[in-house]
């Protein structure tokens, strides 16, 4: 046993060392001090981003996660601080993207007794978060936050809570060991997929007739891109996919049948409703998926592949549950079938694309308009962007015209707000998403809308403060889009608080020493994109798009995702 | 079809899990009727007993939920079929004008309750048994003067005669090394 003498704040910064922790998303307060104070001497081993709202701290946790399939890990103090994170915590648990937040606590005297910044930040985030834990004496430190990274990134991951009290960080440790752990006795987060399951499972995709693949996050998480590509070609079974499963499957596949859900493909969400065998792999049935669950492929018998036991028979029946992660299962279950052959059923898709492409693509993407659309922006970004480009998106329309016309290849990554739909959500995860991939520098697109923009514009100070290069790409259409469709669509036209009196933002922008262009004709487009791409370092691209302008496809409320309308006039 | 269902849970014993479970019903507005907590028999667990009004389906999503937390072993949901359940009622009866006492006596043996202390202004009688028996002692005690009236959370046995420690070395075996 070695000898130290280190106070519990060194403890936290040599734990994340020994966790291999080499950056920490962050904002200092009173009650963290000291952690900040190690961090000083152990500069060399451990970055610290200074972000400029907690919220800001917890989505670039997020988008460094996300990225580098990594534990992401944000700091901050009591208090405001730490319930600053709140919306970060939801969204992450949500998403299943793994993240320890550690919060300043004041000192274990004082707690319970309403001291300056102290909120019970444990009772707060526990319904949002995976674990949390407070920690009241330094000794307590080691062994906590070894927990805190193993429940984070193992099994279906989520974000963990540490709140560590001021006497904790300040007290002195005569001996300090970090072993990572590795086993928690009342936890039990994987499981083997069962045999008879798996056979189950093989012997329907081997009779099927109409089978049909939805992939989601789990794929990504498992990293089974490669098995998805062989189980799908074996078969010769279509491939869709949900929002966070975008880039499992690149859309040049001649299998892919696109994205499933509320905006989705047409073809995808016909062919949940037609298919024989679905099988669901690494998704949970999220009611954006299904839209009116009680019509949602009762046709099928459904394989539902999936590593949390609790989203087995949630929200959609199924015929063979397998508990395992996505890969375990997909090993497992290739070895088992048989090559197939569906040509008519993929005539059936290619036909349905046929359709979404006259009806929807041509429109979205015409390049012949006076006013830009946002399918069109987003088309023309892609189609300059390199394979392994990295895109995060807002939440809104500015997000399905994101997921829908940029095509996804297999080194690509989306990063998106998906359960939780948190606005403000892109910059401060772009940041994030960046330093994950400081290594690769892979290109960085951040999609974002006039609404969401403003809800995390501070986020800006850390794109000058630290120079990072991010390609930000502002869809304004000076509404809350989603909004003002739900109100046309659901409220007969009556636009009421969506619509935004915005400030200039290019010189907003250029406040903080980056670039900045608007545009808002077709024969300014291709050129702006050049610029940008050429621009080193930050640049910020502002299209101004068309002002009501609706998403399409769309599944109406309540109706079953087969009955998905491709047009307004069809509504 | 709401039924009464039982939920049997074996946690760690850490702060704030009760929170954390008693959260899981909260968020579905599920009214949590009796709780019980308790060292188990295995040593270094604690055991929860629930009872709630539930279909099975919201009843079985709640146990996965529950089961889910990090500090729970395992939990289990029962009907009432399936567990034998009691419950442990307190009653203070004021002595002040209560007359001749062999009709609160005679009352005692035939409810099988018994008198645990008799002070000079009252007497404390427990009664074990069932909701149902507590209610129906407490509706034939309505005559007396009862001061005070505690009733515990229901302790629960199952009638499967599985053991938790089967349970719990088949998730081990289950579970990826």
């Amino acid at each position: 046993m070695k000898e130290y003498d280190i106070s519990g704040a060194e403890a936290v910064t040599l734990a994340l060392i020994a966790e291999g922790v080499d950056i920490v998303f962050g904002y200092p307060g009173g009650s963290n001090l000291p952690i900040y104070d190690s961090f000083f001497k152990h500069k060399e081993q451990i970055n610290h981003v200074l972000v400029r709202h907690e919220q800001g701290a917890i989505h670039a946790a997020e988008g460094y996660a996300e990225v580098s399939g990594k534990v992401g890990v944000c700091m901050v103090t009591s208090g405001p601080g730490a319930t600053n994170l709140i919306t970060g915590i939801a969204d992450a648990q949500l998403d299943s993207v793994p993240i320890v937040c550690i919060t300043g606590q004041v000192g274990i005297s004082n707690l319970g007794y309403d001291a300056f910044q102290e909120t019970d930040v444990v009772g707060i985030s526990m319904p949002v978060t995976k674990w949390n834990y407070q920690i009241t004496k330094a000794e307590e430190i080691s062994e906590t936050l070894s927990k805190a990274f193993y429940i984070a990134r193992s099994g279906r991951p989520g974000p963990v809570l540490i709140d560590i009290t001021k006497n904790a960080q300040t007290e002195k440790l005569t001996q300090f060991e970090y072993e990572k752990c590795r086993k928690i006795n009342s936890y039990h987060p994987k499981f083997r997929p069962i045999d008879e399951a798996v056979e189950e499972a093989a012997m329907l995709l081997n009779n099927a007739t109409k089978p049909f693949m939805v992939v989601g996050h789990g794929v990504l998480l498992s990293g089974c891109k490669d098995e998805v590509a062989t189980l799908s070609k074996t078969l010769d079974m279509p491939v869709a996919s949900t929002l966070l499963g975008l880039s499992a499957i690149p859309c040049d596949n001649p299998l892919y049948a696109g994205m499933v859900g509320l905006h989705g493909n047409y073809a995808a969400n016909k062919m949940t409703n037609e298919c024989d065998v679905l099988l669901a792999v690494g998704m949970r049935f999220d009611d954006r998926v299904t839209s009116n669950v009680q019509k949602y492929a009762r046709q099928a018998k459904i394989i539902h592949i999936e590593i949390d036991p609790s989203e087995i028979n949630k929200l959609v029946s199924v015929s063979v549950p397998i508990v395992s992660d996505a890969k375990s299962a997909l090993n497992k279950l290739i070895p088992l079938l048989q090559t197939s052959s569906h040509g008519q059923w993929l005539d059936i898709m290619r036909n349905y694309r046929k359709e979404e492409e006259e009806k929807v693509f041509a429109r979205d993407l015409d390049s012949n308009t006076q006013v830009l659309r946002m399918g069109r922006v987003v088309k023309a970004i892609s189609q300059k962007m390199p394979n392994g480009t990295i895109t995060v998106t807002d939440v809104g329309q500015n997000q399905m015209a994101a997921a829908r016309y940029f095509d996804y290849q297999s080194d690509d990554c989306l990063v998106t707000s998906g359960g939780l739909g948190t606005m403000g959500f892109a910059l401060p995860a772009a940041i994030g998403a960046w330093y994950a991939n400081k290594m690769l520098n892979q290109p960085i697109v951040c999609i974002m809308g006039d609404g969401g923009f403003q809800m995390t514009i501070e986020e800006l100070g850390v794109i000058m403060q630290y120079k990072i290069p991010l390609k930000m790409i502002l869809l304004n259409n000076n509404y809350l889009g989603m909004i003002r469709q739900l109100q046309d669509m659901y409220y007969d036209s009556r636009y009421y608080f969506g619509e935004l009196q915005n400030p200039k933002f290019t010189k907003i922008v250029e406040a903080y020493d980056i670039p900045a262009k608007k545009i808002s004709k077709q024969e300014e487009l291709l050129p702006a994109i050049q610029e940008m791409l050429t621009t080193a370092g930050p640049y910020f691209l502002e299209v101004k798009v068309e002002k009501e302008d609706n998403i399409f496809p769309v599944v109406p409320s309540g109706a079953g995702v087969d009955e998905m309308i491709l047009r307004k006039e069809d509504e | 079809m709401k039924h009464k269902f039982t939920l049997l849970i074996y946690t760690e014993n850490h702060i704030g899990l009760l929170n954390r479970i008693s959260i899981i019903f909260t968020r579905h507005k599920i009214n949590i009727e009796s709780l019980n907590t308790s060292p188990a028999m295995e040593k270094n667990l604690h055991s929860f007993v629930i009872t709630i009004f539930a279909t099975w389906q919201q009843a079985e999503h709640l146990r996965k939920l529950i089961e889910k937390q990090v500090e729970v072993f395992k939990a289990f949901l029962y009907e009432e079929k399936d567990v034998i359940a009691m419950e442990v009622a307190l009653f203070k009866i004021s002595l002040k004008g209560i007359g001749p006492h062999n009709v609160l006596e005679q009352l005692i043996r035939q409810s099988s309750a018994r008198i645990i202390t008799v002070e000079p202004e009252f007497l404390v009688v427990e009664k074990t048994g069932t909701q149902n028996d507590i209610h129906e002692f407490l509706e034939k005690l309505s005559m007396f003067d009862i001061r005070e009236f505690i009733q515990s959370g229901r302790v629960v046995v199952t009638r499967p005669m599985g053991k938790l420690t089967e349970y719990l070395a088949n998730l081990e075996r289950q579970e990826e090394q």
